[in-house]
């Protein structure tokens, strides 16, 4: 049975939200799960964060990123049309609970998968500091939405077009000088991750990261989405997504995420939008 | 183990052809075919073939049908008592089964009753027949199935023609389980598939596929949704690895992951379908199973120009039916027995570039009966790979098991059932891969059917009004 576009709204150059009609994964999503979407019949399976929920709607939210053939087909997609398949919620919820003091770190489209953990993190009465990143500040996502559930944000543009200029590093090195956390958790792009885990592995700050894998099947079949982790091969779809910083073979995951680059282009080059100059958008 | 040789060979598209498509490989008898192998049938009275058979159709009364050319007469009397002739004709191994307790086999001569059920099964739908359901009267009765492969179909069937009002939840996105994402489109064509799946939703079988059990909703929820029993029949989806240096290189693929690409994604008609598969030129698969043939005759479809079996033990040895290992030879796929791999190494990129393998030679029986093999040392050499494919088993998935937790696993962590099929927890029934290790489709068939009996008996003995 196919799943309504309920809602669908742009949020910059890049980025889209979809609301989802999907009752059953809205009735058991927690934070830190996500989903299975496939579009059509000759769509590919692609794992999606859930964003945000409506219980009562029985709808959930996803933001994605337009960067290959499937998400920009996803992007022409019109509020009222169907996706074949969504399922859900996979992978297992956030559980660190009340720690204390945590670094929230989020990067590009990272910041609307750090929106469900922040919100978790602050309901259990812990002091929450997060730091989002973007490369500028037109694609800068939820800000408000994140000021709302955190004790204090720091933003930082590359270009320095709003907020701090540059990475998430440099307010993520000064305040961990500055002040004790007892937890980060962290997702965005894999390389800032990476970065990410060896700032805090140095201060001596446990990190959970948020691990976007390739996936086919997310229930633990196909083990596509295989990492190292402290030496151990785990699966993101089903192990995952969280996983601690510190112990993820970074160099190894990296090289993986790279194997269907190629296809991925000649995906993308035979990529012709269903409408003229998507009217839509 | 014995290999009974087919009594007959069935006419297949020519090798040289056919590892340029994905259709069907083995292409059916004619009318007369089937009519003069029917005809050799002798009729026991004491019918051998039926005890080989997991699902106990009756073959003698089958096969006369077919000597008489009752063609509808014939299926039907199949129907009786499998859900699925098309897909078993085609996948059962029948030379392991009932051809092998054919009386004629003694002569290398068994009736070939896994092609003719497989004839009969074609031959409605060659003629457009459309299947004939009687539904029988509602017992007002809720049982959930979990999984929609071979054991979780014909459990669901069997109960929902006593009656019960079934639903069976399956993650994926389409039916059939390994039917749909792991046997390939040439040995088993997905249209086939889902015919057999019509004719299973017309007892009023209902198959919600996108649904996880245990994440989705859990049992107990569905406790409260008023479902009175369950059948757990989840398979084997977890693949195993060999633990060896270098697996997660890029390019050395599960084989699970190579035919659900393959298979359910049709990632071989990418980019149309959006889903990408790399094959390189040489590919290894390990294993020598069924899987390990599908895998590697995929991998020659796919483009790649030498494929390699790599099993550690001969060809006696080798799980896989004769019948595919023979279509794999003609099709050109190599065999490098008696080795096995130790590493693999890649670029600076990632990928898998080559294996390091030693010879065995066959040591005493183990615990399967089969000679186990012992490394040669010194034997270590080399061989160029750019994709690998690793089959050598699947185990049991741990998703659904996890949310269970008075659920009472094995040290393989499969589901431990009584003689009921019951698990530890009450009304719960389990049987297939889940229970037994990767096997059959027609073991897990026999599994599912016995499960439905007893869910039968257990829902009979329950007073009405107990939840």
């Amino acid at each position: 049975m196919p799943y309504k576009i309920l809602n669908k709204i742009k949020l910059n150059s890049l980025m889209w939200k979809l609301g989802l009609e999907a009752p059953l994964v809205a009735r058991a999503a927690k934070p830190g799960q996500f989903i299975i979407l496939r579009i059509d019949e000759k769509g590919e399976r692609i794992p999606l964060t859930i964003n945000d929920l409506d219980l009562k709607k029985g709808v959930i939210t996803v933001i994605f990123q337009e960067a290959g053939a499937t998400t920009k087909r996803l992007g022409c997609l019109k509020e009222g049309d169907f996706v074949e398949d969504v399922l859900g919620p996979l992978g297992r919820p956030t559980s660190f609970g009340k720690v204390g003091r945590v670094i929230l770190v989020a990067g590009g489209v990272g910041i609307a998968e750090i929106l469900p953990i922040a919100r978790y993190t602050k309901s259990l009465g812990n002091f929450v500091l997060t730091i989002i990143g973007s490369r500028t500040k037109e694609i800068l996502i939820l800000e408000e939405e994140l000021k709302r559930c955190s004790d204090r944000l720091v933003v930082t543009t590359d270009d320095g077009s709003y907020g701090i200029k540059g990475l998430v590093l440099d307010p993520l090195r000064d305040v961990l000088a500055k002040e004790k956390f007892d937890l980060c958790y962290c997702v965005g792009p894999d390389i800032m991750m990476k970065a990410v885990s060896q700032v805090t592995q140095t201060c001596g700050v446990k990190t959970l990261v948020s691990l976007d894998a390739n996936m086919v099947d997310a229930t633990g079949m196909c083990a596509t989405c295989r990492v190292t982790v402290g030496g151990k091969t785990q699966f993101v779809c089903v192990d995952g997504p969280e996983f601690d910083g510190h112990l993820v073979d970074w160099d190894g995951f990296m090289k993986r995420q790279k194997r269907f680059v190629e296809e991925e282009k000649r995906a993308l080059g035979s990529f012709q939008s269903p409408h003229k100059n998507c009217m839509y958008r | 183990m014995v290999k009974v040789g087919l009594g007959f060979e069935m006419k297949t598209q020519d090798p040289e052809d056919r590892i340029n498509n994905f259709n069907e490989v083995a292409l059916g008898l004619t009318e007369k075919e089937a009519v003069d192998e029917a005809r050799k049938c002798l009729n026991c009275k004491k019918a051998a073939c039926v005890d080989g058979c997991p699902v106990e159709i009756d073959i003698p009364a089958f096969v006369q049908y077919v000597a008489n050319g009752e063609f509808e007469k014939a299926l039907y009397k199949i129907r009786e008592k499998n859900f699925l002739p098309a897909i078993c004709g085609r996948v059962c191994p029948q030379e392991d089964q009932c051809e092998k307790m054919c009386i004629l086999a003694k002569k290398g001569k068994a009736v070939s009753i896994g092609n003719l059920e497989r004839f009969v099964a074609d031959w409605e739908i060659a003629n457009n027949r459309k299947p004939r359901v009687e539904r029988p009267a509602s017992r007002g009765m809720k049982v959930a199935v979990a999984g929609s492969g071979p054991a979780g179909l014909t459990c669901a069937g069997e109960l929902a023609k006593m009656g019960y009002d079934v639903t069976i939840f399956e993650s994926l996105h389409k039916a059939g389980g390994v039917l749909t994402y792991g046997i390939p489109e040439f040995r088993l064509p997905k249209k086939i598939v889902g015919l057999d799946l019509e004719y299973l939703k017309g007892f009023g079988v209902k198959i919600e596929g996108n649904f996880l059990t245990g994440k989705t909703k859990t049992l107990d929820e569905l406790k409260t949704e008023g479902f009175k029993a369950f059948f757990l029949g989840i398979g084997a989806g977890l693949p195993y690895f060999l633990g060896v240096e270098g697996e997660n290189l890029n390019g050395i693929y599960s084989a699970n992951e190579f035919l659900t690409r393959t298979n359910l994604m049709k990632s071989y008609l990418f980019p149309e379908y959006d889903t990408p598969i790399k094959v390189g030129n040489t590919v290894g698969v390990i294993g020598a199973g069924n899987v390990a043939m599908d895998s590697a005759r995929c991998a020659l479809r796919l483009g790649a120009k030498e494929v390699y079996i790599i099993y550690r033990r001969t060809e006696r040895e080798m799980p896989a039916r004769i019948d595919e290992i023979n279509r794999a030879k003609e099709e050109g796929v190599r065999f490098e027995l008696l080795t096995h791999p130790t590493k693999f190494s890649g670029d600076e990129n990632g990928w898998v570039k080559e294996a390091n393998l030693l010879r065995n030679k066959l040591g005493e029986p183990d615990s399967s009966s089969r000679r186990r093999p012992v490394p040669i040392p010194g034997s270590e050499f080399r061989m160029k790979l750019d994709t690998v494919v690793c089959a050598i088993g699947q185990g049991p998935n741990p998703l659904l098991p996890r949310t269970l937790p008075g659920l009472k696993l094995n040290d393989d962590g499969n589901i431990i059932v009584g003689k009921d099929h019951m698990t530890s927890i009450e009304g719960v029934f389990a049987g297939g891969d889940i229970v037994t290790g990767a096997a059959t489709v027609i073991s897990a068939m026999g599994a599912g059917k016995k499960a439905a009996r007893a869910i039968d008996n257990y829902l009979k003995a329950k007073p009405a009004s107990a939840s």
